[in-house]
């Protein structure tokens, strides 16, 4: 059996060393069934100790191995060597954030701003009591949100964001998508006081409907069109507030 | 701790197929809006009158006035077909639990911009 | 409530996107085109013609309607190709210039057809 190898070319950054990050090249084994984390697990294991990355459920739902491959944001579990392979890789931390170390970025803008849109269910006059039951939500209510609900937060669709990457201001695809999310739920009562923060200059205005966020997100969210929709809901609610400013909030 | 900010180059819509279109489509606004400059250009001459109307209609018959609306239109085209195809994204409409599928709000713009085409056709030409 | 104004220019480009998409392919072809590379029966677009249709205030209104809206959908969304393209720090500059010249426009192109 012939031992197939492919090359993967990895930006390293040692913040305590470099003045900047550097490709190093490592030869791993080539397996059918393997994928870019594989690779890279078997190059700590056993080539390079001090390459360090984030990395959990290896199954594409806990968001923490995403990573630019080839330039395109990807999540490494999710990424097969077979499709690259005989051409060496190019690892490279997720785009558009600060690189901690080597693959790990910063993404305290991200939480800072997860924070900012109130992912949870907004009730305006406080929680129903537990002895008043559950909410109830038919299946169709609960599909105007479902997709949206799919995000694992893994940080590709701002990798992929152009308008992110030149105004980190912009409030992002996620954060956003997450916002409507909550809004479309039948049981919340929050998207008023979302809008402060969804509906500033740099929340869904700044987006310019490149698409590639929607088209890079591992769980079809599609936050693209979660922005869209937003932006055409903001907007009646401004004519409406114009027009008729004394109607009810 | 001395986090490395990478920065974006500033031909970053050269470095993708997709961001490249983007960039084509956002900059078809600018034959969209030179078009229309020129079609109030026209009306201008018009009212002026038949001497400087057909001085106009002459420049529009030189080579690179034709050039102009031969990118003109590819560009309108594209943005024609490229809003036709983002417009559903806008508008989520539900049928109980499925979602209304975006080629039944595509394709009736796309039937709807033959018909207005040849509408405006038939004004033009003598209806 | 106004969080802030962008959904008037957004409403205004969306409105011009919409008229662009419909209309533009078929005047530049008409007007653009087929005319001066003489594929129009003969007289098609002669001055009488021509005046005599503009005059009609449902043309005119179109004409109104064809000039200004996808000005404004041209000023929308070339303000954000220049902050795509890289230009920072001057964001008011840019929507008072763009906008302003899509009013500026719309202004001209009322005067022309309101008096024609």
């Amino acid at each position: 059996m012939a031992n197939k190898t492919i090359r993967l070319e990895i930006l390293r950054y040692d913040p305590e060393k470099d003045s900047a990050p550097h490709f190093q090249s490592y030869e791993a084994p080539y397996h059918e069934e393997w994928v870019v984390l594989d690779a890279i697990n078997h190059i700590k294991d056993q080539i390079d100790g001090t390459l360090t990355y984030r990395w959990s459920c290896r199954m594409g739902v806990c968001g923490s191995c995403g990573m630019m491959i080839n330039g395109t944001p990807k999540l490494s579990c999710s990424a097969f060597l077979r499709d690259y392979y005989p051409n060496p890789v190019r690892v490279e931390p997720l785009a558009n954030f600060p690189i901690l170390r080597d693959l790990v970025v910063q993404l305290d803008d991200f939480m800072h701003k997860l924070v900012s849109i109130q992912p949870w269910i907004v009730r305006k006059d406080g929680e129903k009591p537990v002895q008043e039951g559950e909410y109830l939500q038919t299946p169709a209510q609960h599909a105007k949100y479902k997709d949206f609900s799919m995000c694992i937060n893994c940080m590709l669709c701002y990798a992929a964001c152009p308008a992110y990457g030149l105004e980190p201001e912009f409030l992002g695809p996620a954060a956003i998508a997450l916002a409507q999310r909550y809004n479309l739920d039948s049981r919340d009562e929050g998207r008023d006081s979302r809008q402060e923060v969804v509906s500033a200059h740099d929340g869904i205005w700044k987006c310019t409907f490149v698409g590639e966020c929607s088209v890079v997100c591992p769980k079809h969210v599609d936050p693209a069109g979660a922005i869209q929709q937003a932006k055409l809901a903001s907007t009646i609610d401004w004519y409406k507030s114009l027009l008729w400013p004394w109607g009810s909030k | 701790m001395k986090p490395y900010i990478r920065q974006m180059p500033a031909g970053w819509w050269l470095k993708r197929p997709s961001y490249l279109l983007f960039m084509l489509r956002e900059l078809s606004s600018v034959f969209v809006g030179g078009y229309v400059v020129l079609f109030l250009m026209m009306i201008r001459r018009l009212a002026q009158g038949p001497a400087e109307y057909e001085a106009f209609m002459a420049a529009l018959r030189s080579p690179l006035a034709i050039l102009f609306h031969v990118v003109a239109l590819a560009f309108a085209l594209l943005h024609t077909i490229t809003w036709f195809n983002l417009t559903p994204k806008a508008m989520a409409v539900w049928r109980g639990e499925e979602r209304l599928p975006p080629a039944m709000m595509i394709v009736p713009n796309y039937v709807g911009w033959v018909v207005v085409s040849g509408v405006i056709a038939w004004v033009v030409l003598g209806g | 409530m106004a969080k802030s104004n962008e959904p008037i220019w957004w409403s205004l480009f969306s409105a011009g996107g919409v008229v662009a998409a419909f209309l533009i392919p078929i005047h530049i072809l008409l007007l653009g085109l087929a005319g001066p590379l003489g594929w129009l029966p003969q007289g098609a677009l002669d001055y009488g013609r021509m005046a005599d249709l503009v005059a009609h205030p449902i043309v005119r209104l179109y004409c109104f309607v064809l000039i200004s809206l996808p000005l404004f959908h041209w000023a929308h969304r070339f303000r954000f190709t220049l902050a795509d393209l890289g230009i920072h720090g001057i964001d008011m500059l840019l929507a008072v210039v763009c906008y302003g010249a899509a009013i500026v426009g719309t202004l001209i192109a009322a005067q022309v057809l309101w008096t024609f």
